[in-house]
């Protein structure tokens, strides 16, 4: 299998100028993810895991260190020196995000938040609005909810819509950021199914998981977090 | 890397300064400066040095303080101030190829009535007041050389209903309109000739929450349907965020940041960003 993401030497610190203070949030880190892989990254609440997605969705702009992508429209490209017009592309067309947060437009039914992440890729309507019908159902959103505004919906609702709107997309790299931390056993599981779903379809995935025992049988490749670095990192072939 | 795509606006040092300058303030590094101002003979350094390009389909916000210069910058784009120095090529004129601004003043003319469309913060500079809504619309569309009354007459009933206003009342002069509405005129204008290049100067300040919204939809829903490149200043960094890809930020006349919405929002470098992004309600 290819290389499809490769992170070396990767730290990442911030300048607070009006504190005066310097936090140092990642410092050398290694990651190699191969094509259609599952990587979860554990770790406590503030050692670094968050911002490691964000440095590779070019969230965070990177000090030291390159993560190199192997992009179907650039070929191998450095995210760490891409221009903007390039990580823009690169997130419209093959890299997915998913925070814990819904960043949802105001004023956006749930229905037309999936439809046009569709119509980023292309100009087909009437797919686009199969397309959303067909994963809304699947996260069993209430058909009611479809053509109302996301800022009513409860916790659970918005995260499912939240994935719902990243994985339509199919990406070829999707980052997920404790994507079911909030949710109940059985959206978990739904979510779960998605996920080995996209295995199949060939979507690369780095995933920050608390419960990582419950994507266990998913996970190709573990890493764990302590205080910036990786303390260990465990492979599994059981796929 | 080479480029994959062409800009539709590409803006190269553009310098703008109000007064002659003295030869203690010309080196631009004056220990005299304050701010952008020369103490000793009065001259405003009101854009320096400010370069970006413009992609299709994209919003491109620019975010600042009052008097850091955004809408001198944009003043320069669409001709209403003369440059003291730069380049900008647009790629709908001759290729990209001539300088805009050693066109001469018909030849700008043209650029504005046919390939830009702006948009003020104050209604007043955008459109006739006394005018009928449709007669302004028509009047951007006779500066552009259209002559057939009936083909005018439906561009602008289709654009005044695309923007939400009434068509019963496409007679009726802006004056009457509220603040809103007289927004929604204006962005009607801008569009009439399809320019692939909107400019919005603080469109939506002044107007109160839930006309702002309407206005930012409108915005929105336009730029998704017509694909169309729009350059937004804002100091408001809730519409920046809501409508920009990416964005500008500018003090004291300079771009000091530059970067993906979200980075700028995030991951802010410089200090005044930080302390911009920090004042977020």
């Amino acid at each position: 299998m290819e290389t499809l993401l490769e992170i070396k030497d990767l730290s990442k610190s911030f300048d607070l100028h009006n504190l005066g203070k310097h936090i140092r949030a990642v410092s050398n880190v290694d990651i190699q993810i191969k094509e259609g892989e599952f990587v979860g990254i554990t770790g406590k609440s503030g050692s670094g895991k968050s911002t490691i997605l964000k440095c590779i969705y070019g969230t965070y702009r990177i000090q030291q260190g390159s993560i190199w992508y192997h992009s179907k429209k650039f070929g191998p490209i450095n995210l760490a020196e891409a221009t903007e017009r390039e990580l823009l592309y690169l997130r419209k067309h093959e890299i997915g995000y998913v925070s814990q947060f819904l960043n949802v437009m105001p004023r956006t039914t749930a229905r037309q938040l999936v439809k046009q992440a569709i119509l980023e890729m292309g100009d087909d309507h009437d797919l686009a609005e199969k397309e959303t019908e067909k994963i809304l159902a699947h996260f069993e959103l209430d058909e009611e909810l479809w053509d109302s505004y996301p800022t009513t919906f409860s916790g659970g609702e918005k995260l499912r819509l939240n994935i719902a709107r990243a994985m339509v997309k199919k990406p070829r790299l999707l980052l997920l950021d404790e994507p079911t931390a909030s949710l109940d056993h059985d959206s978990k599981l739904k979510v779960k199914l998605l996920i080995e779903q996209l295995m199949k379809e060939g979507t690369t995935m780095l995933g920050i998981f608390h419960d990582l025992e419950f994507m266990n049988h998913l996970c190709n490749q573990e890493y764990n977090m302590q205080n910036g670095i990786f303390s260990h990192s465990t492979s599994f072939t059981n796929s | 890397m080479a480029e994959f795509e062409v800009p539709v606006l590409s803006i190269k040092n553009l310098n703008k300064q109000f007064g002659s300058g003295c030869p203690r303030c010309q080196d631009g590094e004056s220990p005299s400066f304050v701010k952008n101002y020369c103490p000793i003979c009065g001259t405003v350094y009101a854009c320096r040095d400010v370069s970006f390009d413009v992609f299709p389909g994209e919003v491109l916000g620019i975010v600042g303080e009052s008097g850091s210069g955004k809408s001198t910058l944009m003043q320069c784009l669409y001709f209403d101030q003369e440059v003291t120095a730069g380049e900008a090529y647009l790629a709908d004129y001759h290729n990209g190829e001539k300088n805009l601004f050693q066109e001469s003043s018909q030849q700008q003319r043209y650029i504005r009535n046919n390939i830009m469309g702006k948009v003020y913060q104050n209604p007043l500079l955008g459109l006739k007041m006394n005018f009928s809504s449709i007669g302004n619309i028509a009047e951007k569309l006779i500066a552009a050389g259209n002559q057939h009354v009936g083909m005018m007459e439906n561009r602008g009933t289709e654009l005044l209903n695309k923007v939400n206003i009434p068509v019963h009342r496409r007679k009726e002069a802006p004056k009457n309109f509220s603040g809103g509405m007289q927004q929604r005129v204006q962005i009607a204008k801008a569009l009439s000739n399809r320019p692939p290049l909107l400019l919005l100067d603080e469109v939506t300040t002044g107007l109160d929450l839930s006309v702002q919204a309407s206005v930012l939809d409108l915005i929105k829903s336009l730029q998704r349907e017509l694909n169309i490149s729009i350059v937004l200043v804002s100091h408001d960094l809730g519409v920046i965020r809501m409508l920009a890809d990416r964005t500008l930020v500018m003090l004291e006349g300079r771009v000091i940041e530059q970067g993906l919405t979200d980075q700028i929002l995030e991951d802010p470098q410089h200090p005044y960003t930080q302390q911009l992004v920090h004042s977020l309600l």
